[in-house]
């Protein structure tokens, strides 16, 4: 049973960097007041680039190329969103669909349409340690990021314009502050952290890039962030708790291989799903308000 | 004024501070020169602390980090010096409008404002709101700083200015001291022509039954109302923003749900009523947020107005519009109420705010209301447009048409209303009627004082 449970928050533990790091992305540019439902695709864009770097290169090196993957195609969200005023929704689908395709072709041209080689993965510290041990440093940094992102939401000059950008944009315009340049660095960081967690996809949890990444855990790191009220504490918690529902999947076919007979293995499949859906629907409403000012554009003429 | 606060561009002349030309061309540009701008809608983010929205843009760091305490030591010292009171740690949408308004006037401040730019200040707060707001200016003009009052209240200027700058369609037209003009010469120089003061005729009250009855009327911010408004009378109801006023509107006219008591409508009682038994009992509506609740500013002049009468005559003919029927009653209306231009295919949002408003008064009172239930419906409006929409409503009343009129502005509640109900948290706090009113009494009446 202790072994069970051991296992079980292991493979959580495992499993959460990714989710944890793209909802925090997703914080990041939703109380700068920019919709980002492009996660997906900056995800799978920092796994991709991640892993066909570490082939080449050290994997660290491979995950920070990654990062950098996300960051830029969150750039170009931000300009079409904040200089174009494009529709925030739209322009995140059409990152997600792209980088979809893109990723696709990509692997088949050079690799194989099942994904790319193995790489070398991150390294694994501490085995021996029940539960914290035996995880790369993602895990742990996916632990603390929480708690660095709340202290910079909450406590920095550069938090408070943020929160402020996000409620009101026109008092943040008011007082001599760039509303647009805050936007652009809030959701381009918001895509690094969605960079990072697609490249701890394909170089910690996997070894390599498969063709369905992140297959929806960028939209779970949506839910998440709803779920956790635009709160950086409340979207990793949330996130943890995905995570958890995903190992719970793991965990029930590895160690009770019985229990497929009785449940179709679609079925588990979809468990973390139908958990994202019953909570979020389960949510009271109103009682996460989102920022005031979430989706539209900054407009100096409006007061 | 945002010129000033460069907002907006000149597109010639000059600017100059203490003697100097300079050009503004952002709002960083207005601060260095020591200008500061208090906006008629308030320019603060609501869920941050008064000590947060006070220091935004230039906030005090310690380490790095946001210096909350330096920041809640800036608003307490600014405050002492003025001789108020707020909390620096309370977040902004819990304090009443005057409050917040004082926070802008110590943002505004703290950024090292010499000239202080107040735009309609006055329009939400009860008189002793606003004489504690005039003294706090006092004492600023006092201590050399300089303050430009920007208002359509007569009454503010002449109490407060030491000059006063007319303005009518982007030119200064005047300047005069207070001491050498009265009320009727200014609103004069602002339309440009003689007024007539709409001013409420005396009205035949006494023997007319009510139209509407509200007993023990809950509703979601409402507490047990009772109330009626009787056929000919218009029934003013004040009280200070937020309390309920809204509320009573949309209760009454169908929008929102009783959860308790009823309402009667000419001979019918409601318990349950929904907006189209209302307006079939004779019931329109003059919402407050007219771009919102009255009127679609994508739709030409005449769809708008047959808006809600659509499937009638003359505006249908079976299942079938009726374009020439309602292009005449169009014409017709835009010519009894003066609205400009008149031109039934117009694009309603291309129409001025005032004749905007002309026109959503004229399609109500083309229904042949029994109740016509008016709020705010002069707010954002210029002095000629404010009159005739006054003008319209009293013919109205006059003619024996039940009118609930609820107003944030205490000098159009007294101008119009026959009777004056106090609304404080969603309950009634006394009833004056006209000639027995006193603006101190309803004043306190309106921040929640007892009998």
């Amino acid at each position: 049973m202790l072994q069970l449970v051991d296992a079980l928050l292991s493979s959580t533990l495992d499993a959460a960097p990714a989710l944890v790091f793209a909802a925090l992305g997703a914080v990041l540019s939703e109380r700068a007041g920019v919709v980002n439902v492009g996660v997906e695709g900056m995800m799978r864009a920092g796994a991709f680039v991640a892993a066909v770097a570490a082939l080449v290169m050290p994997t660290p090196l491979g995950v920070v190329l990654g990062m950098l993957a996300g960051a830029a195609l969150a750039a170009l969200h931000a300009w079409l969103c904040i200089r174009f005023r494009a529709d925030q929704v739209v322009s995140g689908m059409a990152i997600n669909l792209v980088m979809l395709a893109l990723g696709t072709f990509l692997l088949e041209a050079r690799f194989s349409p099942n994904g790319t080689p193995s790489i070398e993965q991150l390294t694994r510290w501490g085995s021996g340690v029940p539960v914290l041990g035996g995880h790369t440093a993602l895990t742990w940094l996916a632990l603390a990021a929480p708690f660095a992102l709340h202290a910079v939401i909450q406590r920095t000059r550069f938090g408070l314009r943020l929160r402020a950008a996000g409620e009101k944009p026109q008092a943040v315009a008011a007082m001599g502050v760039s509303v647009s340049r805050l936007r652009f660095v809030a959701v381009t960081c918001g895509g690094l952290l969605a960079g990072l967690g697609g490249a701890s996809l394909s170089v910690a949890t996997l070894d390599r890039f498969e063709h369905n990444m992140p297959a929806g855990l960028g939209f779970m790191a949506v839910a998440a962030m709803v779920f956790g009220r635009w709160t950086p504490l409340g979207a990793a918690a949330a996130a943890a708790f995905f995570a958890f529902g995903n190992a719970l999947r793991i965990g029930l076919t590895s160690s009770a291989p019985q229990v497929l007979e009785v449940i179709p293995q679609g079925v588990l499949l979809a468990l973390p799903y139908l958990l994202t859906l019953l909570l979020l629907a389960g949510q009271k409403r109103g009682a996460g308000k989102a920022p005031a000012a979430l989706g539209t554009p900054y407009d100096p003429e409006l007061r | 004024m945002n010129v000033l606060y460069g907002l907006y561009h000149p597109d010639g002349g000059e600017l100059a501070f203490d003697g100097q030309a300079q050009k503004v061309r952002s709002p960083q540009d207005a601060i260095a020169r020591g200008v500061g701008m208090v906006h008629q809608h308030f320019t603060l983010v609501p869920n941050l602390t008064v000590a947060e929205n006070v220091v935004l843009g230039a906030e005090p760091t310690r380490g790095g980090l946001f210096d909350l305490e330096a920041a809640v030591r800036v608003v307490d010292e600014t405050c002492k010096k003025l001789g108020f009171s707020l909390d620096a740690r309370a977040r902004v949408d819990r304090l009443s409008v005057g409050s917040q308004q004082k926070v802008e006037i110590v943002k505004a401040l703290r950024r090292g404002a010499k000239t202080l730019i107040l735009d309609e200040p006055t329009a939400v707060l009860t008189p002793q709101e606003t004489d504690d707001l005039f003294r706090i200016t006092r004492e600023l003009s006092e201590q050399g700083s300089t303050v430009v009052l920007i208002t359509h209240k007569l009454k503010d200027v002449l109490a407060f200015a030491t000059r006063i700058a007319v303005m009518r369609r982007g030119r200064k037209v005047a300047e005069v001291r207070p001491a050498d003009t009265t009320g009727a010469q200014l609103a004069e120089l602002m339309v440009g022509g003689a007024m007539h003061d709409p001013a409420a005729p005396p009205s035949p009250l006494g023997a007319t039954e009510p139209f509407l009855t509200l007993e023990g009327v809950s509703a979601e911010g409402l507490h047990d109302l009772s109330l009626e408004v009787r056929a000919g009378e218009i029934l003013g109801v004040a009280g200070v923003d937020g309390n309920g006023q809204r509320e009573l509107a949309e209760v009454v006219t169908g929008l929102r749900p009783l959860s308790r008591g009823r309402l009667k409508l000419g001979a019918t009682h409601w318990s349950q009523l929904t907006p189209a038994q209302a307006r079939a009992c004779g019931v329109a509506h003059i919402p407050e947020d007219r771009l919102h609740r009255a009127m679609v500013a994508d739709m030409t002049v005449e769809e708008n107005v047959a808006l809600g009468r659509q499937h009638q005559a003359p505006f249908a003919r079976g299942l079938f519009i009726d374009f020439a029927g309602r292009r005449a009653r169009t014409a017709q209306l835009l010519e009894a109420h003066d609205v400009r231009p008149r031109d039934p295919v117009a694009r309603m949002g291309s129409l001025s705010g005032g004749n905007q408003q002309k026109l959503v008064v004229a399609r109500e009172l083309d229904t042949a209301p029994r109740l016509l239930v008016v709020v705010q419906p002069t707010r954002g409006l210029d002095i000629a447009a404010v009159n005739a929409v006054r003008q319209k409503l009293l013919e109205r009343a006059r003619a024996g048409c039940a009118v609930l009129l609820v107003s944030l502005d205490l000098e159009e509640v007294l101008a119009l209303a026959d009777r004056v109900v106090v609304m404080f948290e969603g309950r009634l706090n006394g009833t004056f009627t006209r000639g027995a009113c006193d603006e101190r009494e309803l004043g306190r009446r309106m921040l929640g004082a007892a009998a």
